[in-house]
């Protein structure tokens, strides 16, 4: 592995690797993380806590496991840090909130924290986020504003901002976001990041803060597709605590990563996926279809509809988790979270009932469509990263808001829980992200992908200036 | 006589019926936000589904 001068841009496979053939210890890395992030996160905002003692405690016992002779795991001595919403033992939950402050502190870490420090990975933190996740900002009101690395006036997309601004800043090799209807993929998009929203019902959920659960998902953002396979393999597996995750086994995926694309049928989607789109997010998607070889273009039946429902759905589940909340606290919300919510508690059950039935017809035509296709490629955003604050933007002559817009092209695909590898595009200034879409339980087929792009160059993840 | 628009009346009940405080000055952007809503509620209520079409959730008794 390179010097300490790069060990802020070290790969989590890399560091592992380092760790176990004793080039650096776990100590080292985890003191190079404390520092980095004493330095920087002033500026990017990511970090709500940062839990120094425990980590150096976790690093320490590695190394002397390392003494021992024992075999570390696959993430030994990598840092990492996890979005708000994760339970951390011995710290209050905030999902991005004031509320949560008065919440007791967590007992016990979320089972997706256990499993990568299972695997070897440390916690050094926790991160900031859009209040209880109902954003595609990153801006919060009561912590500040995530950063953008790139250019710090500029939102990390949201609602896992911090996770955007820790990685692509340089200060965790590896961070845990969630994805209802994009937080994973926005922020992996305008930080230029890689990121993974696994199939619906594939990781574990229990002891992190809800949303909507009929659209919740978990998962890793990092520089790498190998980094994202690593942290993905580390937290596979069933949890009964969770009703919504599968009764599955592991599927790994990094033995595969490196298989190519041999014979993948892949196509772009058109239609609603190229409306609505700066010159940007349809320049990234080309270059990689290019990249791919890939001509064919397919449409996804009545997406804007399927958009549509996932909006009325996340309005009154969301709204139904905070109902009490609500009536309690009202003043204590985020003005422009709250008024969301509000509305969301007056939706007719009529509205939702009929948006989830529509829902399992759109699946139906969307799962027909995988008979023909492997993969299918569209833009994650429509745009890179706007400034912080910026309301609307000007899209064909019409103003749009921002804060809803985001979310265009990813709303329709987690509305059915597919499989997304968000591949980043480093076009200059800004990079912006590609989302390469798989049938359900197919992570393996997205990442194979994304490694692929990687390899050729197209996908990579910027380093930004500091 | 004026007559009230029927979606601030609607918020109105709606906020008294589920004890639910909306401050005048947040009435806006919760009309805004319902409006939305209901706009693409209609979207998607207006896209036929047999009268046997079942939610996306399944309940495993």
């Amino acid at each position: 592995m390179a010097g300490d001068k790069d060990l802020s841009w070290a790969s989590a496979g890399d560091i592992a690797e380092a760790v176990a053939n004793g080039t650096v210890g776990a100590a080292a890395m985890v003191e190079a993380a404390l520092a980095r992030i004493a330095d920087r996160n002033r500026t990017v905002n990511a970090f709500t806590a940062v839990t120094a003692e425990r980590a150096r405690a976790r690093a320490k016992a590695i190394d002397s496991a390392r003494g021992r002779g024992e075999k570390l795991g696959p993430l030994a001595g990598v840092p990492f840090a996890v979005k708000n919403l994760f339970d951390v033992a011995g710290l209050a939950t905030l999902a991005g909130s004031k509320i949560n402050r008065d919440h007791k502190p967590a007992e016990r870490d979320a089972p997706l924290i256990e499993r990568l420090e299972r695997a070897g990975a440390v916690l050094v933190g926790a991160l900031n986020m859009g209040e209880y996740a109902y954003d595609f900002t990153g801006e919060n009101i009561h912590d500040g504003p995530s950063r953008n690395p790139h250019d710090t006036s500029r939102m990390t997309g949201g609602s896992s901002g911090g996770s955007g601004a820790a990685v692509a800043g340089g200060l965790v090799p590896l961070a845990l976001g969630s994805d209802t209807n994009g937080s994973i993929r926005v922020p992996a998009s305008l930080c230029g990041l890689f990121g993974l929203k696994p199939t619906y019902g594939r990781l574990p959920r229990n002891r992190t803060f809800p949303f909507v659960s009929s659209f919740d998902h978990l998962g890793p953002l990092a520089r790498g597709t190998r980094d994202l396979a690593l942290a993905y393999d580390a937290m596979q597996g069933h949890d009964l605590d969770d009703p919504v995750c599968a009764a599955r086994p592991s599927e790994p995926a990094l033995p595969v990563l490196g298989r190519g694309l041999e014979d993948l049928r892949i196509a772009v989607a058109g239609g609603y996926f190229r409306r609505g789109a700066f010159p940007e997010a349809l320049a990234a998607a080309q270059r990689v279809a290019d990249a791919l070889g890939v001509t064919r273009e397919i449409e996804l039946p009545e997406a804007h509809r399927a958009r549509s429902a996932a909006y009325v759905i996340t309005a009154a589940e969301g709204a139904a988790v905070h109902l009490e909340r609500l009536r309690d606290r009202p003043r204590d919300f985020d003005p422009a979270v709250r008024d969301r919510l509000i509305a969301g508690a007056m939706i007719p059950a009529v509205f939702v009932n009929q948006a989830q039935k529509f829902r399992r017809w759109y699946r139906a035509r969307v799962l027909e469509m995988f008979n023909d296709v492997d993969a299918i490629i569209a833009p994650a955003t429509p745009c890179t990263a706007p400034a912080i604050g910026q309301q609307t933007f000007v899209l064909d002559g019409v103003e749009l808001p921002v804060r809803a817009n985001l979310g265009i092209f990813t709303q329709p695909i987690s509305f059915i829980g597919l499989p997304v590898v968000v591949v980043p595009v480093p076009l200059a200034p800004l990079p912006i992200g590609v989302q390469i879409i798989a049938p359900p339980w197919r992570e393996d087929v997205a990442l194979r992908i994304a490694q692929a792009l990687e390899s050729d160059g197209v996908a990579a993840a910027p380093r930004p200036p500091e | 006589m004026t007559t009230r628009d029927p979606l601030d009346e609607f918020i109105d009940a709606a906020a008294s019926t589920l004890r639910l405080t909306v401050e005048p000055e947040w009435k806006p952007a919760v009309r805004a936000n319902l409006e939305v809503t209901f706009r693409l509620a209609a979207l998607v209520n207006e896209f036929q589904l047999p009268d046997d079409a079942e939610p996306g959730p399944v309940f495993e008794a």
